[in-house]
This record gives C-alpha cells, structure tokens and sequence, in this order.
C-alpha cells in the first residue's frame, strides 16, 4: 500500500513543537548556554567553555565543595524521609478503618496535610517550632531538653524531618491503602485457613500486593524530597549555617544570591541530569516489576 | 475424620434480625457423613455461601450450633478446625513457589520440615504437580492455581473436609472436566468429606453422591442425584434441576384424576388430603411425556419442536398452560394437534410447591 504523503501534516503538530519549544527547549538552551559562560552583570558574557563542569565534578574546589556537600545532604534527607514515611505510611494503612462512615472521615483528615500550599506549610511550622513563642518549641524547651531549630543543626534537621513526615506520610499511607482496598478476602481467608499469623499475612499477601503501589509511592517521595525547596527555605533559610540547605536551595543561592550564572546553570543542568537518572531508574524497575506481573496473570 | 452436624443453624447478616425475611440463612439441621462427596447446589444468593463459610469457620452463625463429631465448634475460629476450603478465584500466594505455597499450612503449624518436605512431595504427585514444584506459583495458569489452594488443604493430614466455593467458575471449559475427575479419584483415594458448592446443575450431578438443593436461604431437598430427578421434593427442584426443568402446571386433583385448564390427565395414587387453601400444582419431566399422533392420550396444541442436540424437545400448550414434551424419532406432525402420553408414575402433585406423597398402589 501507498503511504499517502501530505505536509500538510507538519502543520498539525506545529503548535506541539511550539509549546514544547517555549516550554522546554529554549530554556534549556538558554541555561545551557550559561553553562559555558562567565558574567559579571551589565549582560557581559566571556566564553568559559567547560571550565564551570570540571571545578563542579571536583570537590577539591569550592564549588565542587559545596555542590557535593548540598548532594550528601539531600541523599542522606532523602534517605531518612523515606526510611521514615514508607514504613509509618504502611502503618497507618493497615490500621486505617476498612468500611463505615470512619473510612470517609479518615480520608479526609490524611488528605489535610497533602492540601496545604508548602510555604503555608513552612510557616506553620516555623511559628509552631519556635522556640520562645511556638507550641511545639515552648513545650520542649519547657520539658527542659535545650531546643532551637535556628541555631542548632540538629534540631534545624530533626524539625525539618518531622515537618516533611507530618506532610507527606498521608501520600503513602492513601497509597498502601488504595493497593490493601484491592486484595479480596478469599485471600485472608485463604490465610486464616492455612493458619498463617498476622505477621505472614503481612509479608506473604499484603506487602506483595502492595508493591506496585509502593514503587510508586518511592518514587514520588524520592524526587519529591530530593527537590525539596519551598519548605526547608521558610523554615530555615538553609541554616543554621549550611547545615540545611539542601541541592535547590544552594542553587538559588548561587544563582539570585551570588548572581553567578554560570556556575548556577552548570549546576543545574548536573542536578537535572542527576534526577532524570533516578527517574529512569524508577521507571525500569516499575516496568520490569510490571512485567513479571503481566506475565504470572492467566486469562480469566 | 469428622461427621459434621449442623444443629438449627441460622444466619443473619444484620445484628437485630426480625422476620425470616432478614435471614441469609433459614433454619438448617443436617448432617455431612465422614467421606461423603456433598454438593450444595443452588441460584446465586441462595445462602450457599454464607453456609459453607459458617462450616469453615469463617462466619459464626447468628443461632445453632455445628459438631464436628459432636465436638461443638461453633465459635471455633478457622485455623482450629481441621477444615480446608478452596475459593472461587485461585488463591496463591504470589512471592513463593508452588513448593512453598503446599509447605506454608504446615510451616505455620511448625511442623518439622523433613515431614513437610515429605508431605509436599507425595501431594504434589497426586495433583501431578511435582515438574512444577520449584516455579513461581504466580506464573501458572488459573487451573493449576486452584490445584495448589486444594493442594494447601490436602497437605495437612488432619483435614475432615474440604470446602469447595464454585472453584471451577474461572477455569477452561476443557479444563473442568479434567479436575473434577481429579477431584473425584482424591476423593476416592482419600476418604475426605468433600462439600462443593456450585449453582451448575451438571457440576453438582456429576460430583457428589448427595445433593444438596438450596433455595432463598433454605434446604428444599438432601437427595441422590436420581432422586432429585425422579422426584423433586420441591417444585424449584423440578425447575432447577434438568434441562429443561419439570413442568409445573396448576391443577386442580379430584380423585385420581387431575384437570389442567379444562383437560383430564390420570393419577396413579389419590390425593384426598390435599390442605386447602395452597395453590396445587401437577409436576411432570419433559423425559416422561412424549408425543404421539393426534388422538392418542392427553389432547396438546404444538408450538414449536427444538434441536436440543441429545433430543428434540416440542413446546406444548395442556389446556392453555405451556410445558415440553419429548418428541420422538419418527413422529410427524400434521397441523398443531397432537396427543401426548404420560408416565402416570412419573407425575407428581405439589401443594405450595412441596410434594404431596398420595395414597393408593403404584
């Protein structure tokens, strides 16, 4: 057969290639170009080639100090968020109400936090964490353990910690309980027959078929965490010190703090590329895991 | 090895029942012999269900009492009685082998392993699962998915009875037949009560040795399958059981004789003690009226004849009142008229649907 042939086509997918050409491609180009520039304001730019890339890869520098110490320290707050909110998320799944009128009410109060614009969360909590007016704060401090989130990095870290888990666990939670709604009861009462304990319940049935929902929920923490900006910044500014001011942060910072613009988009374009590599890594083993799955289904 | 007793067991879904209306469940006393292959046969909502989860212990009964060998185990929870039940839909579990999912029972009852290890492998020969032992149970198709949950029952030695929810709803028709006879010759080799719920009459005729009729929560019938057939104890029987299902047509019974819209059929037996007041009707199996040649018994107006494929099956009017007949090889017919010839032994009356035994010689 003829394939049929008509330019006329182009003009139909003119307007996708224009939104994605503003949305996307012109202002990565624009960083890009940055990347490989120096400037000292008044819109001069002196070529740099990839000067800003290689002191970035070299923490021996002080750029590159700063880049991987930002990195560590939003991997390691990843890394505890997620330690912290999957498994407390799986928690208040399975001991969420299964039927009633509890389930709507329960479903409400988890989703609270989840509709809260994120700066109203950092204020919410850096009024509620303060240590000479704030609920939480006064009442540690009145507890008589010595706690100031402004000048104590590890309270600045443990304040921040709880403030993500307070917003984010209900995202898992309403997950696991979404792919826990999915399983039918033959299969506890498949359980209960074979006299399997709640502990086996658990990890032969609920947590296999809650995997996919997990993956996802890991996923969508992970780069959520690993991006995070709005809250710590209300909270902390990024101090005491360094001692929060995870990868975006330092990146604005660098960029509308010390207006250097080439470092800041060499930077970013690492940070970027950094993200799309999780996110495919993501994505593989999602699809990989939903594969097996299509291939163990058998037709009804 | 257990008889099972069901003692005025009744159910209701809601915690304050009222009328009989609000019971899944009416009344029910029977008893399930040790070995007995049952089948619990009836239109979806009939309570089957609800029965069968009440014997496994999965639904405590609103009233009565179950015995397992007069061991009352009514508030028993499941994993405490020696029960086994295989679902509607296969229930593997996902992350093991077929190995480990026959084993899992018995780990859970701490068995020493070298015994679960001998265990698994003789059952898995008798469901001939032993090349699939060390796949992944989630990779197998659905049949063999419900050879393992009946596997998982059959593993531990001291199951009494095996419970079977409709299991062969998601199986290939090809495939049906092939694990009802593996599960008959278990059944034989085993000398376990097997009890199989099923709403598909040819599941149950074939399965069991005694059936079980359920219908709106309540036994209308504990018989072989021939004397289910022969003589429904209920007119929903005779409807439910055989394809097509009895005539039922109302009647009106004056000594041996019964008149459907005006036509005189005659009775082998009298029925003087008929109540009054009940709606009576006469049952007859389209296997037990034939046609014949206009002229010859019981005057019918022919409809339609269909090709049922073992048969062919006329759609009759007796009196004004539609029923089928057998049509047999050979008969031709000339017009709509013809006659039709009754087994008189073979009819039965019914007073509000329930049989009426008459009186008088065969």
């Amino acid at each position: 057969m003829e394939k049929p042939l008509n330019n006329r086509a182009w003009l139909l997918v003119a307007p996708v290639f224009l939104i994605v050409a503003f949305s996307a491609i012109v202002p990565i180009m624009t960083v890009v170009n940055y990347s490989v520039q120096d400037t000292f304001g008044n819109n001069q730019f002196f070529w740099n080639g990839l000067g800003w890339f290689q002191e970035l890869l070299d923490p021996t520098t002080e750029l590159g100090g700063r880049f991987f110490d930002a990195l560590w320290r939003n991997l390691l707050f990843s890394a505890i968020i997620l330690a912290i909110e999957v498994p407390l998320g799986i928690l208040v799944a399975l001991s969420m109400p299964r039927e009633g009128w509890k389930v709507a009410a329960t479903l409400v109060v988890m989703a609270l936090p989840l509709l809260i614009p994120w700066n109203v969360v950092g204020t919410i909590w850096q009024v509620f964490a303060r240590a000479d007016i704030g609920l939480a704060g006064w009442a540690i401090n009145a507890l008589g353990i010595d706690y100031n989130y402004t000048g104590d990095s590890l309270a600045a870290w443990i304040t921040i910690v709880v403030m993500d888990v307070w917003h984010w666990t209900s995202l898992v939670a309403l997950l696991c309980y979404a792919g826990l709604k999915s399983i039918p009861d033959a299969y506890y009462q498949a359980a209960r027959i074979d006299g399997a304990s709640r502990w086996a319940v658990f990890t032969t049935i609920q947590l296999p078929k809650m995997k996919r929902v997990l993956l996802i929920a890991v996923l969508l923490r992970f780069m959520d965490s690993f991006m995070i900006y709005t809250e710590p910044f209300v909270l902390t500014g990024g101090g005491p010190g360094n001692a929060t001011t995870f990868l975006s942060i330092d990146l604005v910072k660098l960029a509308l703090g010390q207006f250097d613009l080439g470092k800041a988009a060499a930077m970013s374009l690492v940070y970027n590329l950094i993200v799309l590599a999780l996110c495919w890594v993501f994505y593989t083993v999602m699809t990989n895991t939903g594969a097996e799955r299509q291939q163990g289904e058998t037709p009804a | 090895m257990a008889s099972i007793t069901l003692d005025g067991l009744a159910h209701a879904y809601r915690p304050d029942p009222r009328g009989p209306q609000d019971y899944a469940l009416k009344e029910i006393n029977h008893v399930w012999r040790q070995g007995g292959a049952y089948a619990l046969l009836g239109p979806s909502g009939c309570g089957k269900t609800t029965l069968l989860n009440i014997i496994s212990g999965l639904v405590v009964p609103t009233r009565g009492k179950i015995l397992f060998d007069g061991r009352d185990v009514t508030r028993l929870p499941t994993e405490a009685r020696n029960i086994a039940q295989v679902f509607q839909f296969p229930v593997v579990y996902d992350t093991m082998t077929v190995r480990e999912n026959l084993a899992f029972p018995l780990k859970n009852r701490h068995m020493p392993r070298e015994a679960i290890a001998r265990r698994v492998e003789e059952i898995a020969s008798r469901l001939d699962m032993s090349s699939v032992l060390d796949r992944k149970a989630s990779n197998l198709t659905a049949d063999a998915k419900q050879k393992i949950s009946l596997g998982r029952g059959l593993v531990r030695e001291d199951v009494a009875a095996i419970l079977f929810d409709e299991p062969l709803t998601v199986i290939d028709p090809h495939l049906k037949w092939q694990l009802r006879s593996t599960l008959k010759e278990l059944h034989r080799a085993l000398d376990l009560t097997m009890i199989y719920v099923t709403h598909d009459q040819t599941e149950a005729l074939t399965f069991a040795d005694t059936v079980v009729v359920m219908h709106d929560g309540a036994v209308v019938q504990t018989g072989t399958p021939e004397e289910l057939f022969e003589r429904p104890a209920h007119t929903f029987v005779g409807h439910f059981i055989g394809s097509p299902g009895m005539n039922v047509l109302p009647a009106a019974v004056e000594g041996r004789t019964a008149h459907v819209g005006g036509v005189a059929i005659g009775l082998t037996r009298a029925y003087p003690a008929l109540p009054a007041g009940e709606k009576i009707e006469l049952g007859v199996r389209p296997e037990f009226a034939t046609l014949a040649p206009a002229g010859t018994g019981v005057p019918v107006k022919v409809q339609r004849v269909d090709d049922i494929g073992r048969a062919r099956i006329a759609r009759i009017e007796i009196g004004g009142q539609p029923a089928a007949a057998l049509m047999p090889e050979g008969l031709s017919l000339h017009g709509d008229e013809a006659g039709l010839t009754l087994d008189p032994r073979q009819i039965h009356i019914y007073a509000g649907g329930v049989l009426v035994n008459g009186e008088g010689a065969l």
